[in-house]
Formats: C-alpha cells, sequence, structure tokens
C-alpha cells in the first residue's frame, strides 16, 4: 500500500473543526498527520497528489443507495455503483436491501461484502426488517449485525404493520442500530405517482400526499418513544414530518432523519415543467417550494442529520414510457455533491463545512460507523474534490450502469477528483 | 373557409391552447355540421391520409366519432384496440407506437389510461397526435364540442357565460378540458361535486368550486353534468350512487330554481338515475344528443386543421 501525500488542499474535517490550507499524509493506509510536509520528505511518498485550490476532506458517505444486486445486476451492481459512488466523491456506501433476494439473511449480507471487496470498495449492507421485506416476520437481526448490516429497513416500503414496527423498534436496541423507515401510508398513496397538489391537479396525475410520509412519521416517532429504539427516517420530505421529527427530538426521543438532494433543490412544479418526463419520478415525490425551504432550514438548524442520495438506477426500459407507467427512483451518486455545491454551497445557504459534515461526518456518527473523519490513525477514506469545477452532466460520463437522472444536461459546480477508500486512490 | 392554421402541433390538451386556435376549431366545426345534415356526409379532404385509431381503454361513443370523422373526411382508417392490462405484459407503448409509425402512417388517436400519454407519444413518433381521453387529464374534443354546442345554443358570448360543471373532478379528464377551453374564451366556471371528489389543490384553477349543486346553479346558464365513473374510483370516495343522486343529481325539482333556459349537457353515456334523471336528461333543455352530433364535427375539424399538406378545406 504506497504512502500517499495530498498535497496543499484545504482540508475541511468537520470531526476536528479543522478548515485549513495543509497536507494530509497517509501511511500504511491511515491518516498519519494534517500538517505541512516539507518539499524533499514529499519525494519519499509512492503518490502525491497536488490538491492545489482543492478541498481535501474525509471521505463522503452515501448511505442510502439502492445497488440492486442481487436480482437487478441489469440496472447496478456492487462493482459498477461502487464505481459511480467513488466518481461522485464517495468513499462508502450502506446499500438497501430491496434486492432480489431481499438481503434478509446472513449468506447475501456476505455476498454483499465479498462483492465489496472485490470492488475495493466500502460497502455497508442494510438489511431487511422483515423477511423478504413481506412486512410479516423479523429477521435474525442479531446475527445480522454480527455478520456486517449496519441498520435495518423494508426501504421501498413501509413497515405497514405497527407490531412489527414495534418489535423491530424494541429488538434492535440490544444492537445498538437504527431502524430505517421509509415513511408511507401506502393506503394514501394508491395509484399516485407525483406530490398530491396543485401540480398533480392540473396535470390529472394521481397523487401521493404529503401527510402520506407524516402519519406514518408520526407513528413512528410514537413508537420509538415508547420503545426507547433508534428510528431513522429515510429520505425525509415534507415539511410537516419535519416539524414532528424536530418536536420529538425536544422530547428526547431517539429519531433522526436523511434528505436527498433532490428534495432539497427541485419540487414538483419542475415536474410539470419536465413535461412529466420519468426521470422525475421518485418515492418519495418532488414536494412544494414551501417543503424545499423548510427541509433546508431543517439542514441548517441541524433537525436533519445527513444528507443520502436514495440512488435508484432503472434501466431504460422501465424509465421509457408514460409518467405513471414509469418505475420510482433517479440516479444521483454521481451528481449529489455538485447538486450540493451548486443549489446550496453557491447560493450560501449552507458553508463548504456544513455540506461536509451532512454528507460524511454527521452521517457517520448517526450510524455509529467508522468513518467520517481525518483525526490521526483512522482508516484513511479521503474526498478531494474541485469546489469550482463546472461540468455537464452527460449520459455517456455516467460510471453507473443506469443512467435515468434528471440532471443530464445541466451544468453543474464541484466534482471529485480523487477519493482514497480503504488507504488507496481509487482509480476514478 | 378560412386558409388560417392552427399554431398547435398537435391536440394534446386544451391546457394552454390559444383562443384564436379555439375559435378556428369551432368555425371549422361548424361548416362540417352542414356537411353532416346533407345526404352524400363524405368530402375527400383527407383522401391519402392515414389515420390509426389507438385505443388503450375502452370506449364505444370517442371511438366511433373519431372513425366517422375519420370516414367522411376519407382517410384511410386503421383502428388498434387493447387494454392497458394486457400491454402492459408485451410490447411497450413506444414499441407498438413505432411498429405502427413504420407502416407509414400520419396522425394518431390515442386514448390511454395513463396521463401525459399523448403528449409522450408526441416525443416519440412523428406522428401527429389527438388525445382522446388521457387517465385524468384532459379530453380536449370533448372539451370543443362542449364549447361548440355551447356556442350553437346560447346568444351570448363567452365572456358573459356562467357554466357548472358537475361530477368528479378528481378523475375527470373532460372536467379539466371544459375548464381550460371555457376559460380561454372568457366564461366564467365553477365545478359542483363531494369534496372527496374535488382534486386536492383544485385552487390551480382558480374556478370556484362549491359542495351545494342548487348555489352552484343559481346564476348558471349552463351545466355539464359528468358521469360518475364507478371503474375509475379508487374505492369509497363517495358512500353510494343512491346518495349521489340525492345530494348532485340533477333532478327537475332542482331545476325549479335555475335560470330558465339552463342548457343542460351531458357527455355521455348517462347513468339515468344517478348524475341526471330521465326527465331532466330527454326534456326540453337537454342538448346532449346535439353533442354527440358536434362531436363528429368537432372531430373532422381538429382531424382536418391538424393534418399534414391539408389542401382544400371543407365547404
Amino acid at each position: 500500500m504506497a504512502d500517499i501525500l495530498i498535497k496543499g488542499g484545504r482540508v475541511i474535517d468537520p470531526s476536528q473543526d479543522i478548515d485549513r490550507v495543509t497536507d494530509v499524509v497517509i501511511r500504511r493506509g491511515r491518516i498519519e498527520s494534517l500538517a505541512r510536509v516539507s518539499r524533499n520528505a514529499a519525494d519519499n511518498f509512492g503518490t502525491v497528489i497536488d490538491a492545489k485550490s482543492k478541498v481535501v476532506c474525509p471521505g463522503l458517505l452515501d448511505l442510502h443507495v439502492h445497488l440492486r444486486e442481487p436480482g437487478q445486476e441489469h440496472k447496478e451492481t456492487v462493482l459498477t455503483g461502487s464505481r459511480a459512488a467513488a466518481a461522485g466523491g464517495f468513499t462508502g456506501v450502506a446499500c438497501m436491501p430491496n434486492t432480489t433476494p431481499a438481503i434478509d439473511n446472513a449468506a447475501t449480507v456476505g455476498l454483499i461484502l465479498e462483492k465489496a471487496t472485490e470492488a475495493k470498495f466500502t460497502v455497508w449492507p442494510i438489511a431487511a426488517i422483515s423477511h423478504g421485506r413481506e412486512g410479516k416476520a423479523l429477521v435474525e437481526m442479531a446475527e445480522l449485525v454480527e455478520c456486517g448490516a449496519i441498520g435495518f429497513s423494508d426501504d421501498g416500503d413501509p413497515v405497514w404493520d405497527s407490531h412489527l414496527m414495534r418489535t423491530a423498534m424494541e429488538y434492535s436496541r440490544m444492537l445498538g442500530v437504527p431502524i430505517i423507515e421509509h415513511a408511507e401510508d401506502p393506503a394514501l398513496t394508491v395509484l399516485g405517482s407525483m406530490h398530491e397538489g396543485q401540480m398533480s391537479a392540473l396535470l390529472g396525475v394521481r397523487g401521493m400526499p404529503g401527510i402520506a410520509e407524516d402519519v406514518m412519521v408520526a407513528r413512528d416517532i410514537l413508537i420509538a418513544e415508547y420503545t426507547g429504539g433508534h428510528l431513522h427516517i429515510a429520505h425525509l420530505s415534507t415539511a410537516r414530518s419535519l416539524q414532528l421529527i424536530r418536536d420529538a427530538r425536544r422530547r428526547g426521543v431517539n429519531v433522526t432523519c436523511e434528505v436527498t438532494p433532490h428534495h432539497l433543490t427541485m419540487s414538483d412544479e419542475d415536474v410539470r415543467a419536465s413535461g412529466l418526463d420519468p426521470n422525475w419520478k421518485m418515492s418519495p415525490p418532488l414536494r412544494t417550494k414551501a417543503d424545499i425551504r423548510a427541509l433546508r432550514r431543517g439542514i441548517k438548524d441541524g433537525t436533519i442529520d445527513f444528507i443520502a442520495t436514495d440512488h435508484a438506477p432503472h434501466h431504460l426500459d422501465d424509465k421509457d414510457t408514460t409518467f405513471e407507467d414509469a418505475a420510482f427512483g433517479i440516479t444521483s451518486i454521481e451528481t449529489a455533491l455538485a447538486v450540493v455545491i451548486t443549489e446550496l454551497v453557491k447560493p450560501g445557504v449552507i458553508d463548504l463545512p456544513q455540506a461536509i459534515a451532512l454528507m460524511s461526518t454527521n452521517a457517520a456518527g448517526v450510524f455509529n460507523l467508522p468513518a467520517g473523519t481525518l483525526k490521526r490513525g483512522s482508516e484513511a477514506n479521503v474526498t478531494i474534490f474541485d469546489p469550482d469545477l463546472e461540468w455537464t452532466v452527460d449520459i455517456d460520463g455516467f460510471k453507473s450502469k443506469s443512467v435515468n437522472s434528471p440532471w443530464v444536461g445541466k451544468t453543474l459546480t464541484g466534482k471529485a477528483t480523487d477519493v482514497i477508500v480503504q488507504g488507496r486512490r481509487y482509480r476514478l | 373557409m378560412s386558409e388560417k392554421q392552427l399554431s398547435i402541433k398537435h391536440l394534446t390538451g386544451l391546457e394552454g391552447v390559444p383562443a384564436d386556435d379555439i375559435r378556428l376549431i369551432l368555425n371549422t366545426a361548424d361548416s362540417f355540421r352542414e356537411i353532416l345534415e346533407r345526404p352524400i356526409k363524405k368530402v375527400p379532404t383527407l383522401t391519402g391520409v392515414t389515420v390509426v385509431n389507438f385505443f388503450y381503454e375502452a370506449s364505444t361513443r370517442t371511438r366511433l366519432s373519431f372513425e366517422m370523422a375519420e370516414k367522411r373526411l376519407n382517410a384511410d382508417v386503421v383502428n388498434f384496440s387493447t387494454s392497458t392490462s394486457s400491454a402492459k405484459k408485451g410490447e411497450t407503448l413506444k414499441d407498438t407506437i413505432r411498429n405502427i409509425e413504420a407502416m407509414k402512417i400520419d396522425m394518431v388517436v390515442i386514448r390511454h389510461g395513463h396521463s401525459g400519454a399523448p403528449d409522450y407519444l408526441a416525443r416519440v413518433t412523428d406522428a401527429i397526435i389527438l388525445n382522446a381521453g388521457d387517465g385524468c387529464h384532459e379530453h380536449p374534443t370533448q372539451g370543443l364540442l362542449d364549447l361548440l354546442t355551447m356556442r350553437q345554443n346560447l346568444k351570448k358570448p363567452f365572456k358573459d357565460l356562467r357554466v357548472v360543471l358537475v361530477g368528479d373532478f378528481r378523475h375527470s379528464r373532460v372536467i379539466r378540458s371544459n375548464i381550460w377551453g371555457l376559460k380561454a374564451l372568457g366564461a366564467s366556471v365553477a365545478v359542483c361535486g363531494p369534496p372527496s371528489l374535488i382534486p386536492a389543490g383544485a385552487t390551480a384553477f382558480d374556478i370556484d368550486i362549491y359542495d351545494d349543486l342548487d348555489e352552484a346553479l343559481k346564476d348558471a346558464d349552463v351545466v355539464n353534468v359528468m358521469r360518475i365513473q364507478l371503474e375509475r374510483q379508487e374505492g369509497g370516495l363517495i358512500p353510494s350512487l343512491r346518495e349521489y343522486n340525492r345530494t348532485f343529481g340533477l333532478t327537475s325539482e332542482r331545476l325549479k330554481n335555475t335560470k330558465k333556459d339552463l342548457l343542460i349537457m351531458h357527455p355521455g353515456p348517462i347513468n339515468r338515475g344517478v348524475e341526471i334523471d330521465t326527465d331532466v336528461a330527454d326534456g326540453p333543455r337537454s342538448v346532449i344528443l346535439q353533442q354527440v352530433t358536434n362531436g363528429v364535427a368537432i372531430r373532422m375539424a381538429s382531424l382536418v386543421l391538424l393534418a399534414p399538406q391539408k389542401e382544400a378545406v371543407a365547404g
């Protein structure tokens, strides 16, 4: 493993409150120091990365990704998803268990980890809450955590059965891992494919009301409060749900949440403006401008713990059809950093250290992962990005197997130029 | 007959269609109405133009009306029907349309269960698209034929008209097309129905909304009653058809408190005794069958005005 010197970048590490121009030394795969290295000493490094006018930070983490393996390898695999993640500036991802078969047993967790090792990337499997994600019987949680699962979720679907949710939150308490909820009351979203509101009324597209999320978040908060389990709300999208979480936290409920770059930057008005392009269809759907404003307040005041993409690759066959027929989900792991910089950092909603905290340090903290820091002695997972580089999102540039992105053709600012994963420079 | 042209290339909806385009279609339809009264009802306007009627949803009247319009214009007509569900298992919508397109066609009339399907086809094919009803979105030729019927029967200009649309706004493409067409021509529009059948976000239409039919009908010049389509209900949005008739049914009793010359319209097919009672549907103020005749004229006009290389227009 070559020793690596990252020279002259703006080093931002929210875990140590560092923001200064300096060098980063990596030896034997671990962070050795954040300090200037003399010109002569630089010759001793196998790899020297010039980071002048770039940002050097703890490796970005995306803790909500669909890698589609096993079962839907025509959309994505652990390998292609890892490459896409690295291209997007991420050094580690957590993958969701809505695969075929579902990640609900030790063997499948083992398969993911094996594929991740082959990809030389860090993938943390999230296991299903229920066998086959059927919402009936609890999986063998203790064994799965032992094997490497970092949390549980039936993502793609909510845990509809309140008794199962209660049991999952109680049982997981002894394991110290979160129960991650895709908050949606399915009875309120039947046949829906976009946010229910003025835009859906005009378009005659059946809606998925914000309350479908809110009633589930409210229920789950009450269950978390009663059981003392750790509830994590995935892809939070409404102002009301955010307020429910804010209030619950004040009462001391152990509830955390994440938000996607698209829910922070696009609304149902964009769905209409797209002419019902299926690349603007995802679940939860793009909400209103008022929701965007609330979510932005949520990332500023810390109610929202971190940003995750919900990277959901789909084959063209699942998207090249009518909006109502098309599959839910968009790819976003390769554009997330640029979208955050372009839409949130440049306009001054948050600053770069906050953005890095939201995309790395905070995420590691919530899921208790050994990542998100450049502290001496920690495994070297580092992202180096050019915060000023303008680039145009191009289908041919994607490393992901899928191209269902609403940002295709858009010019964004900010791009990862290097990532170091587990102490190795990852080929982008 | 005017040599004016439409600004629109396809007829996928009435939202955003300029008033001039709407007037041109209505005027053209008026002249086709005359042809429909002749002993020989055929003109050669669309000779050599191939039209595909592409019906992904069951339809009797609209399909028949389009087909009749096409045949009276001497177009070559091909019919293709399937149910959305069976099509889903096999070929994609795009593949189907492109295969048909490869047989060299000019125009496609499409009905589809998904809102936005005609716009999608307009993007993925070169054919000229006419929407015959898409999901809960629009049914523009129905909207136009309703406008034509109002114009023929009322002596007032549209800007002085008060039109009340009654029924399932949530799922009704006819209501949406009526709203856009009427608004474009300056009419005052209201919708009346049970709150569970009014879409969330209905304020976006900037119209009056009522849940009291007597109140809604007070100043109305026209009432356009929609069929209650039970097959569209997500389930249980209204308690029963009986209750619907009691609260929203158009009965002769209700007509006592309306303007004497209130025009009564219904796009059909009628559920007698549900949204409208038989004596009203068949009564002197009803123009329901005239709507059907106008449907053929409107579709003839739309086809001719949108057709490629149009030469002589009817007259």
